[in-house]
């Protein structure tokens, strides 16, 4: 499998966009908007010209090469489909006069080949996009933003086909999102990309659970808390939090601390029975929102976010105003810098 | 209440006073004489000299503005260099220079003692006087109108486009066949039509360069004011040029509100013309 290495330095308005990366596989790279994650793509492109260092494949340097010379397919954040073109000559534009009536039908938009991109759904359009990159025949796959465009029902489903896809081909792939969920979902290994800097990088699993950082953890969805950390006994970390409760977490820490735990590690409850239950740590709180997610439900209960199962929300009868009780085991809770 | 009625009156007063006063001059070129005698004007031989140079030199003007200001407003449109917006600047600069101004400076540049008229004597070059003149003229007052749209239009061009393009293997050359030039078309035509308009009715910059010789240099606009000043049957012929004159410059107009309205089977609008724009 080809690898891309990308190692340059550019200069943004705000701040240094720097990165060291190999990609082989899919990755993704994900961070709040305006960190530099499309810049990244348009230095790999050949759109953006870095101050130090570059981009090459498999050892061989890009350095100095246009963007047409560059083998990569971009996706663009809304496709960029030339408006002008209908479906077939949209595709056909980067494949150098070969037929494209197989990837048309691979990507089963055979049947809007005559159709004007306006024409076109969110979810067409991706595909329509999708298939005039890969016409080209790149050796990089570039993807900027490519669920962000799509509505919330259409997104789920071509998340899932998108994950296929890029499987299938096999190629070095960088894609960019705001949306850990997607990444995680999409790509063998994420990096956080902060203020044009690389926080964490590693697999989906790993970040969440083992996040170096408070931005890193909340990024990924976690509940953060935070608190002043001291050591107490039994391999124990006892914290206080700005609320006053005090919990526990297996992690060793002290001082000022970030608590976070992810929200399908909290349970919810209508009472609490110290004593019948294996989870350590209670936070009271007001019930403040309940909000449904397909089969779950995100319930706010004081500072904590957990999810439970739809059937569980139902039987507790559980209600804006009201008290409930969030817990979570001390091996669920962890502790990172702020 | 008596007010607003007062008010209303007023308004509609100034429209119908505005719209009379601009059409009447137009109506009374074609109402003075009768269609049957304009017409037959047109077949003398004043006003048929003056037709085809007109026309030979507004084609060829047009054609120079469209090679030469086409490539300069897409470098002016998409790079970014020092002196960038001076260069913009003087390309607008004789939108609003007066005729009489343009007329001296091509003397002063082009005429037999001007900046160039010495390296233009020794290479056998000698435009006064000549149709070359006129097109000079032509170029110099239309070409603005032109190469100032084409610039926004160029502009406006999704950068998106242009570099999707390119990373499909494109380079500049293909990229502005294929992206720049389809999507800018409209403006480019819209421009165009204002630039040949404007041309075609150039008259002091030509009468002082070019000078007014039936056949050489005189075009439809000099040959009015001529027959007009100097010959005491003129009059009609006069009218019945300016009449050529409105036809040409309205089938121009009409064909601007197409092109800017115009888009590929996309129709947002079913009226060719925009309200009020």
């Amino acid at each position: 499998m080809a690898t891309l290495n990308a190692d340059f330095t550019l200069p943004l308005r705000a701040f240094e966009l720097e990165l060291a990366l190999d990609v082989s596989k899919t990755v993704a790279l994900v961070g709040p908007s305006g960190a530099g994650k499309t810049s990244v793509l348009r230095v790999i492109a050949g759109l953006a010209q870095p101050s130090r260092g570059g981009v090459s494949l498999d050892g061989e340097s890009w350095n100095g090469l246009p963007p047409e010379a560059r083998r990569v397919g971009f996706v663009f954040q809304d496709y960029a489909l030339f408006p002008h073109l209908r479906v077939r000559a949209n595709v056909a534009y980067g494949a150098a006069g070969r037929p494209v009536d197989d990837v048309l039908t691979r990507f089963g938009i055979a049947h809007l080949a005559e159709a004007h991109p306006r024409e076109l759904s969110g979810g067409e359009r991706q595909r329509v996009a999708l298939a005039r990159a890969l016409a080209r025949d790149p050796a990089v796959l570039l993807l900027d933003e490519p669920l962000a465009a799509l509505d919330a029902h259409t997104k789920t489903e071509v998340r899932h086909e998108l994950a296929e896809l890029l499987r299938d081909l096999g190629l070095p792939t960088l894609l960019v999102t705001h949306d850990y969920e997607d990444a995680a979902a999409l790509a063998d290994e994420v990096g956080v990309l902060v203020e044009g800097k690389l926080r964490q990088f590693g697999p989906p699993a790993e970040l969440v659970a083992r996040p170096r950082d408070a931005f890193v953890a909340s990024f990924t969805g976690a509940n953060l808390l935070r608190g002043r950390a001291q050591p107490g006994g039994g391999g124990l970390t006892t914290v206080r939090l700005e609320g006053g409760e005090e919990v526990f977490s297996v992690d060793e820490a002290e001082g000022e601390v970030g608590v976070v735990v992810y929200p399908w590690e909290v349970a919810v409850a209508r009472a609490h029975e110290p004593d019948a239950d294996s989870a350590l740590n209670v936070v009271r709180g007001e019930v403040g929102s309940l909000v449904e997610i397909a089969n779950r439900v995100r319930v706010r209960v004081g500072p904590l976010t957990a999810e439970v199962t739809a059937a569980s929300a139902a039987r507790l009868e559980l209600a804006r105003g009201g008290v409930a009780y969030a817990t979570f085991k001390a091996t669920g809770t962890r502790l990172v810098p702020l | 209440m008596s007010r607003r009625v007062l008010g209303g009156v007023a308004v509609f007063a100034a429209s119908a006073v505005a719209l009379g006063f601009l059409i009447l001059p137009i109506v009374a070129v074609f109402a003075r004489v009768s269609p049957g005698k304009l017409v037959g004007q047109l077949s003398s031989p004043v006003v048929t000299d003056a037709l085809v140079l007109s026309l030979k030199t507004s084609v060829v003007a047009q054609a120079l503005v469209l090679l030469v200001g086409t490539p300069a407003a897409y470098l002016l449109a998409t790079r970014r260099f020092p002196g960038r917006s001076l260069a913009v600047v003087l390309v607008e600069l004789p939108l609003v220079l007066p005729p009489a101004v343009a007329g001296i400076g091509l003397i002063a540049a082009f005429g037999r003692y001007g900046l160039l008229g010495g390296t233009l004597s020794f290479l056998g070059i000698r435009i006064g006087l000549t149709w070359g003149a006129v097109v000079m003229a032509v170029a110099f007052v239309s070409g603005p109108f032109y190469v100032r749209q084409a610039i926004a239009a160029f502009e406006e061009v999704d950068p998106d486009l242009v570099a999707a393009s390119r990373t499909l293997g494109a380079g500049r050359a293909r990229t502005f066949f294929r992206v720049y030039l389809p999507l800018a078309r409209r403006g480019l035509a819209a421009g165009e039509s204002l630039a040949f308009a404007r041309g075609l009715g150039e008259f002091g910059a030509t009468i002082m360069f070019a000078g007014s010789l039936q056949g050489v240099t005189q075009t439809l606009p000099l040959a009015i004011y001529q027959e007009f000043n100097f010959f005491p049957n003129g009059f009609t012929k006069a009218l019945a040029m300016s009449a050529l004159l409105v036809v040409v410059s309205g089938a121009l107009l009409i064909a601007l509100k197409v092109a800017l309205q115009w888009q590929p089977s996309t129709r947002t609008s079913r009226f060719l013309f925009a309200p009020s724009s």
